[in-house]
């Protein structure tokens, strides 16, 4: 980050779409950016909140039927809170991922490196060295987990579905050796306090807090950096990325490192919220991050992906789980609802991309 | 099959007669040795070292507390026995890599083989080719499709477990009218959670006062039973008790029962986790009983392998065999029989 130029003016071309106010737009794909006009940009802008729009109206839809549904349940405080709660985990495991996704990588490791984070995090806290040694450890784990994939793919020229599978099975295996098959419970108030009721601050979980930071963060990280804007460049047009001056390797492995932050965050709060470290943690979370990034309408192909959107995609599946539970229906059926979803979000994006 | 008294009169009580050429042929090499003790006395296997005998042991990963437990068990029975070896193989929740490790142990030609299938209808062609070759199996916990690929089942009782539950949770809730009960069950795709849930629900219907409410599956992990019950609870304002599928999903649940603050009901466990028997101990919440599916059976099918393979029966029945299937009694372990079951308790 230590170039604040746009790729554009680099270029010597003039000024291309402003970036800044098209979050997530790619730049143009026809070359390094910098010839399409402004109102390009605005009908772009349009587009994103079209389909952002279009979430929250799912989403809105979802509030309404669960409070049909179920009033009294649905539409209280402690279920705001439950929803919330439950979607902080898996919500920022999908900022990285977005991140990933719109530079046109895929992390696949997601779930297998918090499921190592947590369990090597618990183990250490069994030795007793404290919230700190927790804390810490989690978020050393997801950061070497990353870099480990960031360089691969980065410097060794792996394809990243490969070299994140890779991650995904050696890290179970690891999460499997330390605990050997046993559920690691932490006993550290300090921890534990942190999940309960007492901790809430003007009514909002802890939990739901780095949440939103992380969310804040990653918004701002995105749509207010260069490195944001290096992202969807390189997810656009690596090649045009590279001309432009963009050092794309190393963008891609702060990405993965990133990633991996945001796994060993996501572990921490699931030893909060868990009690304790499993590996069987984290299962399927990379299947449901690439969901709600999808669904929040980042391109699997990179270059166009929003924060928000993710955020809400997460939201929706969070609220679904929710009402199916409230109404007593059975896993199988939310998985099938699940899917459906994907599909008529994916449906509807399409629409709103090929009208404009 | 009115000829087996004569052939046993004939072999003096050896082992496995009935069961098919191959038992016979694996038998029939030590019955000299076994004459004059099988003359007085039922041949049944002793922890005095016999015949030597290796055992070969394939399981799933042990990506689970119980099943980190049934490994556990076997391996530190196969230590008592001077007399056994055992060759355990790498556990493995893939169909094909079990098979490739069980093909392993056939060509080791072990003598018994005990096998744990991750997957058992898709692992029976495998205990039938063990069984082919000479090498008797037993099948533990998960049962094979054909009675033929094995010769002797041994494993929990899950239906069992269901029907326990639910009566202790019936008898505790009798006097009370309008009882409500919500079930959080484990991982729904397999055969065993719906065998559970059936079982409770039959046992339930003793009791016209209590009603189920609701049932979520969670996937017998900690993470999923702490969302489940978190979701249940929130869902069922008032309940009077709770019967969770797994101890090891139970300390994700308890975790979610302390968080909503909730302790009007009973809850009953499922396993028998060493936690969860530490917590009815201490009497410390919710958790007042757990019903048992004791990893204990990968003790007694080292047992029963040992047995099969010197080719006696086992104590305390008149049968100079081994049985051809043992099913497991789940039982309710409370506060008042806890100690006696606290050194089966796994982590």
């Amino acid at each position: 980050m230590t170039q604040p130029v746009s790729p554009a003016q680099r270029d010597g071309s003039p000024a291309g779409p402003d970036l800044r106010k098209t979050p997530g737009q790619p730049p143009d794909p026809g070359g390094a950016g910098g010839r399409s006009p402004r109102s390009g940009a605005r009908v772009a802008l349009a587009r994103a909140d079209v389909r952002t729009l279009s979430l929250v109206g799912v989403l809105a839809v979802l509030v309404l039927i669960g409070g049909i549904t179920k009033p009294e349940e649905f539409l209280d405080t402690t279920n705001l809170q439950l929803v919330l709660t439950q979607s902080s985990i898996i919500g920022v495991v999908t900022v990285g991922m977005t991140f990933v996704i719109m530079s046109g990588g895929i992390d696949l490791s997601v779930g297998a490196i918090v499921a190592l984070a947590s369990v090597w995090a618990t183990t250490v806290a069994t030795q007793e060295y404290g919230f700190a040694g927790i804390l810490f450890t989690a978020v050393l784990v997801g950061l070497g987990c990353g870099l480990v994939n960031g360089v691969l793919i980065a410097y060794g020229g792996m394809v990243p579905f490969i070299a994140t599978l890779a991650m995904l099975a050696s890290a179970r295996g690891l999460a499997l050796q330390i605990t050997d098959g046993k559920t690691q419970v932490v006993s550290l108030d300090s921890i534990l306090d942190l999940g309960e009721r007492d901790a809430y601050i003007l009514g909002v979980p802890p939990l739901v807090i780095v949440f939103a930071g992380v969310t804040v963060i990653g918004w701002l990280l995105l749509n207010r950096t260069t490195f944001g804007r290096r992202t969807v460049a390189v997810g656009g047009n690596p090649e045009a990325a590279r001309l432009a001056g963009i050092d794309v390797r190393r963008q891609r492995l702060y990405l993965y490192l990133l990633s991996g932050l945001c796994c060993g965050i996501a572990a921490f709060l699931l030893i909060i919220l868990s009690g304790s470290g499993q590996n069987t943690n984290g299962n399927l979370y990379e299947l449901d991050a690439i969901a709600a990034a999808i669904i929040g309408g980042t391109l699997l192909s990179g270059g166009r992906g929003t924060i928000v959107g993710s955020v809400l995609g997460v939201l929706i599946f969070t609220t679904i789980t929710n009402i199916f539970a409230l109404n007593n229906l059975q896993s199988d059926v939310q998985q099938i609802a699940k899917g459906a979803i994907i599909v008529a979000a994916v449906l509807v994006q399409r629409r709103t991309s090929s009208h404009t | 099959m009115p000829q087996i008294p004569s052939r046993r009169g004939l072999l003096f009580g050896t082992a496995a007669v009935g069961a098919g050429a191959l038992l016979t042929a694996c038998t029939s090499n030590e019955s000299e040795d076994e004459k004059p003790a099988a003359n007085q006395n039922q041949p049944a296997a002793s922890d005095k070292p016999g015949k030597p005998v290796t055992i070969g042991f394939a399981g799933p990963q042990a990506d689970h507390g119980w099943l980190n437990a049934i490994n556990e068990n076997a391996e530190s029975r196969a230590k008592k026995y001077s007399d056994v070896t055992l060759e355990i193989t790498e556990g493995a929740n893939d169909t094909a890599a079990q098979i490739g490790q069980i093909e392993t142990l056939i060509n080791k030609k072990v003598d018994v083989l005990v096998i744990l299938p991750a997957d058992g209808k898709a692992l029976t062609q495998v205990g039938l080719k063990a069984m082919r070759a000479g090498i008797p199996v037993i099948n533990l916990d998960r049962v094979f499709n054909s009675p033929q690929a094995y010769r002797c089942y041994i494993g929990g009782d899950n239906y069992g477990m269901g029907l326990n539950a639910g009566h202790y949770i019936g008898e505790k809730l009798k006097d009370k009218k309008g009882a409500k009960v919500v079930e959080l069950a484990g991982l729904d795709n397999l055969e065993l959670t719906k065998q559970r849930t059936q079982g409770f629900d039959d046992a339930l219907k003793n009791y016209p006062n209590i009603s189920k409410v609701a049932r979520q599956a969670a996937d017998f992990t900690v993470e999923s039973g702490q969302a489940k019950m978190a979701q249940l609870l929130q869902a069922q304002k008032q309940i009077d008790a709770l019967w969770n599928h797994d101890d090891d999903q139970g300390v994700g649940a308890l975790r979610a029962i302390e968080q909503a603050g909730r302790d009007e009901f009973l809850m009953v466990g499922g396993a028998g986790a060493l936690a969860a028997f530490e917590a009815i101990k201490q009497d410390r919440g919710v958790l007042k009983a757990t019903v048992l599916y004791p990893p204990t059976m990968a003790a007694s099918a080292i047992d029963l392998a040992r047995a099969l393979g010197q080719g006696k029966g086992i104590s305390g029945t008149a049968e100079f065999e081994i049985p051809a299937s043992v099913t497991l009694y789940s039982a309710v372990v409370d506060k008042d029989n806890v100690d006696q079951y606290m050194a089966t308790g796994f982590k």
